[in-house]
């Protein structure tokens, strides 16, 4: 379970005051947290950790990396429901 | 065995494997730590691609199945208070505690849910005020920042119906323990790379030190796990142990600076029991002082419940790679990954199951020589 599986950022938000992003990965995007990543920006490739981005890397690491998690079936993590929060502002 | 890219094709891994052949005079025992490893390791078959002389053993890199049996009590003791709604990861739900597991207290009514991030249970307690959420937050250090950013936004927020229930390990204190073991085999150790994209590997280099014991941080795609062995064997024919960096182009030596800084705020460390190995010193993270009020533990005054894993269960010296799961005679018969009996077959990740889901059951092979 410690694995990270990466993705790319599609756009940055705040939400409740932390700095978010939509990550894809695969067919998928979920949101992950960029507070340990301050510089990633949108385009940037992160490894995704339990919804936090815990390191960048550049896109040929980040297809073949998943690729190799896919075969792993070490993706499964990404199939859990997402509870997904709008971003601030428009609180449910 | 199939890789994934051309340019890394079988040709490259049989290049890394020849060099370990001509490098190696004497048989080495080496370990990994991370169940990500193990897991790809004995999917690729790595371990049968080396020369004989090199034997991996499989550490205790898989904190689903060294989350304590008290632990797993503890969880499922609260899970069952109708004021609770009790989050988890999904791999911790079929683990078996003393009696039962949190996927049967689910369908026996209890509020189990699975959350992606512990951030998620920061929205169930916004959306459910009358409730107390709980989160069972398991983890090695790579999942500690995510745990510890939950708790530094609920009281950033103010959010007061959320706790979690701590049983983190670390890695560096559980290889001095392997060390120290006047059983240990061990003389090299691949490093787990995910969880220095956390931390590092300064600590790694006093243990290097101290041990004399070569550490190379790996990845764990098939080829890093070849090229971290060659490094490590290259190491040990030549008498040197210091730590190597293989995984150099995710791991820097000081780690996830920010990260850091917000474990260290939420966090401290303290003694922590492992499954299958019992009490390490200074192997786990609590909640600081100031976090009094998200501590599950103290929230809930569940009493120390005293558990006994089954006499036939080897997964103990399994975690130290002082046996592996052939020497069982369990292994594949009363404990499998549906009924399991011990800690290395209630995960994916540890090394009874990965012998298994890749059917090491069936075909006979040799125990461990200390067998
Ligand atoms: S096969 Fe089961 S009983 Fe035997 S060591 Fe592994 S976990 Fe324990």
């Amino acid at each position: 379970m410690c694995l990270g599986i990466p993705g790319k950022i599609l756009d940055c938000f705040a939400a409740n005051g932390l700095r978010m992003a939509t990550v894809q990965f695969g067919g998928i995007t979920r949101q992950a947290c960029l507070q340990y990543v301050p510089d990633a920006q949108i385009g940037d490739y992160v490894v995704v950790h339990v919804g936090f981005a815990i390191s960048k890397l550049d896109e040929e690491e980040a297809s073949r990396t998943y690729r190799l998690l896919e075969e792993i079936g070490q993706l499964l993590e990404l199939e859990t429901p997402a509870v997904d929060d709008p971003p601030d502002g428009e609180e449910k | 065995m199939r890789f994934v890219d051309e340019y890394r094709s079988g040709r490259v891994a049989a290049n890394v494997v020849r060099e370990i052949r001509r490098l190696q005079t004497r048989p080495w025992v080496i370990m990994e730590v991370c169940g990500g490893q193990t897991h790809s390791i004995v999917k690729h078959g790595l371990d049968r691609l080396l020369p004989d002389g090199i034997e991996l053993v499989h550490g205790p890199g898989c904190p689903v199945c060294v989350t304590s049996l008290e632990m797993i009590d503890k969880a499922h003791a609260i899970a069952m208070r109708s004021d609770v709604i009790f989050t988890s990861f999904g791999d911790m739900l079929r683990v078996p505690g003393s009696e039962t597991d949190l996927f049967s207290l689910r369908s026996r009514g209890a509020d189990v849910r699975i959350v992606y991030t512990p951030l998620d249970c920061l929205k169930i307690a916004r959306a459910n005020r009358d409730k107390k959420i709980v989160f069972f937050a398991v983890g090695f250090e790579t999942t500690a920042p995510a745990n510890a950013m939950a708790v530094w936004q609920a009281a950033r927020e103010g959010v007061k119906n959320f706790s979690i229930l701590v049983s983190h390990v670390l890695v560096p204190p559980a290889i001095a323990a392997i060390l120290q073991s006047p059983q240990n085999r061990v003389q090299g150790f691949l490093g787990p790379g995910h969880v220095c994209t956390i931390m590092g590997y300064r600590e790694y280099e006093s243990l290097s030190q101290r041990y004399h014991v070569p550490i190379v941080i790996t990845g764990f795609e098939p080829l890093d796990i070849l090229e971290g062995t060659l490094l490590v064997v290259r190491q040990l024919e030549s008498k040197r142990a210091e730590v190597e960096n293989q995984y150099a182009r995710a791991v820097e030596r000081g780690g996830n600076r920010a990260a850091q800084r917000l474990v260290g705020e939420v966090f401290e460390i303290c003694d922590r029991k492992w499954r299958g190995v019992g009490s390490i010193p200074k192997s786990g993270y609590k909640l600081r002082y100031e976090f009094r009020d998200y501590d599950a533990e103290r929230l809930f005054d569940v009493k120390e419940i005293d558990t006994k894993e089954p006499a036939v269960c080897i997964s103990g010296k399994i975690l130290k790679g002082i046996k592996k799961p052939h020497d069982c005679p369990a292994f594949g018969s009363a404990c499998t990954p549906q009924r399991p009996l011990g800690a290395t077959m209630v995960s994916a990740e540890g090394a009874c199951a990965a012998y298994y889901a890749y059917g090491r059951h069936l075909n006979g092979e040799a125990a461990s020589p200390t067998a």
